[in-house]
């Protein structure tokens, strides 16, 4: 049962380079820049993201994920999640509004894989940028590289995957799209894609040793060709490639993966399955795993596995 | 400038030159056969570990690499991530397996 969490609305990379990454992140993934804030953290978006920003780049000594939040319908709304994560058992902290530039007050919590979470009531809603709000035209005619539409979703690497999942479907009313079980293995659950929307997913997880690692951040794109074209960019900007362009059996979306200068994973992606409500669980079976995750090499690749921040 | 690197086990090496990084340098060392897997390739943005090497010996220099990976003072002992080291003369070094890589190994196994 959904319980007014909306969709994912922003999150905060560390990055080892600012500069570096703004470049990447903006010329490269071609998001908007919305400016920087006074601890010189990089604010982003995607041009058909209404609220002011969606990515944030903080400059760091390691890489990886500060945190990932959800946009919740209101502020009713973020004060009775607030008490249920409470009342759930987790560390729950208040952060004062405008802590981040234009966002309101954000309730952070931890999960049993070590990620934290936030959510959210209100970010300044500046538009999607380079089209109106009235008549608007199809897209704006300057955008740049790969023209990356929204922060569409995160893939977290992290040991307490039923955990985290049973804390975002028990408490925010994720719903579980997807799952891939080891048969071999007592049905363990070796990776979880949860929903809060009608997307194939907006957060997965998956099974990993280590707490609190970030495997990538994802963005959507219009069209398989819009996929061709971000490969291209990629050997025209002499980028890292992790794998692709393929499709996945999981989510069924067409997708390239790469890095970011600071080996932050990233994804550019279109199409994918939906889920409604009263969606059945799709299940892959681990032994299946190379399809699910690669769906025309049918093989799994050690990087993807194993490389995360 | 293109420099010598060679793993300390004596046998492999491979040029590098001083506008690559190792793994670049590795990677793009002989043409028309595959390209060479001395040194594991992971991120190629000094943040996943798994390219972590020793230099024994030799002049270089380095970008910045993820403090998780390599804390000051093993670079002050000579620990880097071979993603972000510049040849600046001829190098000798190790492979030293990260954390993580052990780790992704048994779960790798768990889930075949
Ligand atoms: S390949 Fe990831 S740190 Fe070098
Ligand atoms: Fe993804």
């Amino acid at each position: 049962m959904r319980k007014g969490v909306m969709r994912p609305g922003h999150v905060q990379i560390r990055v080892m380079d600012i500069e570096e990454a703004v470049i990447h992140y903006r010329d490269r993934l071609g998001l908007i820049d919305v400016g920087r804030d006074a601890q010189g953290r990089a604010y982003l978006k995607g041009w058909t993201e209404v609220d002011r920003f969606s990515v944030v780049l903080r400059e760091a000594d390691e890489p990886g994920m500060d945190f990932m939040g959800f946009k919740v319908v209101s502020s009713e709304v973020l004060e009775q999640r607030k008490q249920d994560l409470l009342r759930y058992g987790c560390q729950v902290e208040v952060i004062p509004a405008g802590e981040l530039d234009g966002c309101g007050e954000r309730v952070r919590f931890d999960s049993p894989t070590g990620h934290y979470f936030e959510l959210y009531a209100e970010k300044d809603q500046t538009g999607k940028w380079g089209v109106s709000e009235s008549n608007p035209e199809a897209w704006p005619e300057d955008l740049k590289g790969m023209r990356a539409n929204r922060f569409d979703h995160c893939l977290l690497y992290g040991d307490d995957i039923d955990g985290t999942a049973a804390l975002l479907q028990n408490v925010l009313g994720f719903q579980l799209s997807e799952q891939v079980l080891d048969r071999d293995g007592g049905d363990m659950r070796v990776a979880a894609f949860l929903a809060c929307s009608m997307k194939a997913h907006d957060v997965a997880l998956v099974r990993h040793p280590e707490k609190g690692k970030f495997h990538h951040a994802s963005f959507y794109l219009d069209t398989w060709g819009d996929v061709l074209r971000a490969a291209d960019l990629i050997s025209m900007h002499d980028i890292a490639l992790d794998i692709g362009p393929t499709r996945h059996g999981l989510t069924h979306g067409q997708t390239i993966y790469f890095f970011d200068p600071s080996g932050n994973r990233n994804e550019v992606f279109t199409g994918g399955d939906y889920t409604y409500p009263d969606h059945p669980v799709v299940t892959w079976d681990a032994q299946q795993l190379g399809k699910a995750i690669f769906y025309h090499d049918r093989q799994l690749n050690e990087n993807f596995l194993g490389v995360v921040t | 400038m293109r420099f010598s690197v060679s793993l300390g086990d004596g046998g492999s090496s491979f040029h590098c030159g001083d506008q690559q990084n190792l793994l670049e340098g590795m990677q793009s060392f002989q043409v028309g056969v595959p390209l060479l897997k001395l040194i594991p390739v992971g991120c190629r943005g000094g943040g996943c570990g798994v390219c972590r090497i020793r230099i024994l010996s030799g002049q270089f220099e380095t970008k910045k690499m993820s403090r998780k990976h390599v804390s000051d003072q093993e670079q002050a002992e000579g620990v880097a991530l071979a993603c972000r080291v510049y040849p600046r003369s001829d190098l000798s070094i190790e492979l030293l397996s990260s954390a993580e890589n052990n780790n992704n190994h048994s779960e790798r196994e768990s889930l075949s």
